[in-house]
């Protein structure tokens, strides 16, 4: 059923999304862009030597890039870059392989039901596809095709 | 008028006509499927289907080359679709009708091989603002590599195009003005007679994308004095990657080949080719011959039901559907032009659309979701993306309410 992809916690995050706002004094910052259904997103970083001290981001998107977005950023907080980039390797994991759900991933499995729904799958990784470019440093605007 | 519409409405046999499309008898995610996506492409009837199988199974040669008999049958089959194309459009000739892959490939044809001829520095390229991306994207590349201008009709609140405005445009430097007949994400039906009637005065000469038309009312290349005019076959449920390019014979005489390969020829040697008459002169290499088959078989279709008896019974479901959906609270819908194809494109209040196709996938409704290839079109409106429930003539208005119902589901996800 739907009910399965639009899990209680991600309507929560859609109609509530955390950390959205614009940071001034972020550190880094990069913008996402899905063709496929005109999502934008602007995601800001503070980084504090090696560890995110703070993430937010702005943009209208569906339910699943708002919620995935949401929760992301609360979920990177206090990560060191190479821990955030390994979740971001879990994430689309779960998001297009079959693999186990493990703990560690946290509120982000609510997105397991993403699987069943593979045109979706866009939706819920622009957030981290974004996240990488910032962690990164490159500039441009990353899209999902 | 709208009575007499209406009864011709009341005369057509829906649920017989549904028997002819297989595709439709089925369940998905355990329920019927409710198939409104038409503008994206239509289903196709048993005729479409069995032509198709025939060629392959009884049929199958290249054409235009061999003597034997499958040769023969194959050509014969192929070339009979051109005079059907004819007959559809109402050309003069037969050889005025060029096979290409869809609509694309006839407005790229033109822009190719007419506007790198014809269009030089300074000069002027028309289109509107409602254009789908094939009838934008050509003409840009055109006028950037010709150093010409690109100039756009803008429309009003309805999605309805502004002729004063239009016409403020046309100067001598106008050489094409090329707009669609029907738009594919607003359903506006555009008075076409007269913007080509209004390009001609100018000098220049008119191409209607005719995709969103041809399966929904009768064209008439010749009432309207298009130069030319271009549809896709799968739009008119035939198959997809066949399409016709209709053209007036002067205009294509005149214009140097698209490709260059087989079939497109007269005779070659490695001085000098020369070129095949019309309209093969177009139609380079084997084309998608089954396609083209099946082609005859969907105009045939479509002038047994109708095309006058079809256009009334979809402005019947409509207005159903316009009726039936305002009533959603929270919903607008996109493109309210007074003369409007069975096209209902909306947005609902705090709820993105690619949500809104999901949830309604899952109940069976198929549905298009996201820019529909009009990306400017979303602009104009400030959406980012729309829902489009596009109709045909083998939809019930027992489709549309189960349409309301499923975004009545929508809603209470998303409240």
């Amino acid at each position: 059923m739907v009910d399965d992809l639009y899990q209680e916690t991600i309507l929560d995050h859609t109609k509530h999304p955390r950390n959205c706002h614009a940071m001034a004094d972020a550190t880094r910052s990069a913008e996402g862009y899905n063709p496929l259904c005109g999502d934008k997103l602007k995601l800001f970083i503070k980084m504090e030597g090696d560890v995110v001290k703070d993430a937010s981001f702005l943009g209208s998107g569906c339910a699943i890039s708002t919620a995935s977005a949401s929760l992301m950023t609360e979920s990177l907080k206090g990560k060191t870059r190479d821990e955030a980039l390994k979740l971001l390797e879990k994430f689309h994991d779960l998001l297009t392989t079959d693999s186990p759900v493990t703990k560690d991933m946290g509120k982000l499995v609510v997105f397991c039901g993403v699987r069943d729904y593979p045109a979706r799958v866009k939706c819920a990784t622009l957030a981290w596809h974004t996240l990488k470019t910032a962690l990164n440093g490159t500039p441009e605007t990353v899209t999902t095709e | 008028m709208s009575t007499v519409r209406s009864e011709i409405a009341a005369g057509f046999d829906v649920q017989k006509v549904r028997e002819d499309f297989p595709v439709l008898k089925q369940t998905i995610h355990g329920m019927p499927l409710v198939y409104l996506d038409s503008a994206a492409t239509a289903q196709k009837p048993f005729a479409v289907i069995d032509a198709i199988r025939k060629f392959h199974e009884v049929d199958c040669a290249n054409i235009h080359r061999g003597v034997h008999e499958l040769s023969q049958r194959s050509t014969a089959a192929y070339e009979e679709t051109r005079s059907k194309a004819r007959r559809f459009l109402n050309a003069r000739f037969t050889n005025e009708l060029i096979f290409v892959r869809g609509t694309t490939e006839g407005i790229n044809l033109v822009s190719s091989s007419w506007g790198r001829h014809n269009v030089k520095t300074g000069d002027e390229i028309v289109i509107s603002a409602m254009e789908h991306h094939s009838n934008i994207v050509p003409w840009q590349m055109l006028c950037e590599e010709q150093g010409a201008k690109l100039r756009v009709i803008p429309m009003n609140d309805r999605g309805e195009l502004i002729l004063e405005e239009y016409q403020k445009l046309l100067n001598p430097r106008t050489r094409m003005v090329a707009v669609t007949h029907v738009s594919n994400a607003l359903g506006t039906i555009n008075p076409v007679r007269q913007i080509i009637e209004m390009a001609h005065q100018a000098g220049a000469l008119a191409l209607i994308d005719g995709a969103q038309a041809a399966p929904h009312m009768k064209v008439d290349v010749q009432a309207l004095d298009a130069d030319f005019y271009a549809i896709s076959g799968h739009k008119v449920v035939g198959p997809t990657g066949i399409g016709i390019l209709y053209g007036k014979t002067a205009l294509l005489n005149a214009m140097p080949p698209y490709q260059g390969g087989g079939d497109m020829i007269k005779t070659v040697t490695f001085e000098k080719t020369t070129y095949a008459d019309l309209p093969y002169k177009f139609e380079a290499g084997t084309p998608n011959i089954a396609g083209g088959i099946g082609l005859g078989a969907a105009f045939d279709y479509l002038t047994h039901l109708g095309l006058d008896q079809i256009a009334a019974y979809e402005h019947e479901l409509l207005l159903y559907g316009t009726e039936a959906l305002l009533r959603i609270p929270g919903l607008r819908i996109i493109g309210t032009a007074r003369e409007k194809a069975a096209v209902l494109s909306f947005v609902i209040e705090g709820i993105h659309p690619h949500d809104i196709g999901t949830v309604l996938d899952r109940q069976g409704i198929a549905v298009r979701t996201g820019h529909h290839c009009a990306q400017p079109v979303m602009d104009w409106f400030h959406v980012p993306a729309t829902t489009r429930a596009s109709l045909a003539f083998y939809n019930t208005t027992a489709e549309i309410d189960a349409l309301t119902a499923g975004l009545k589901k929508v809603k209470e996800i998303f409240s």
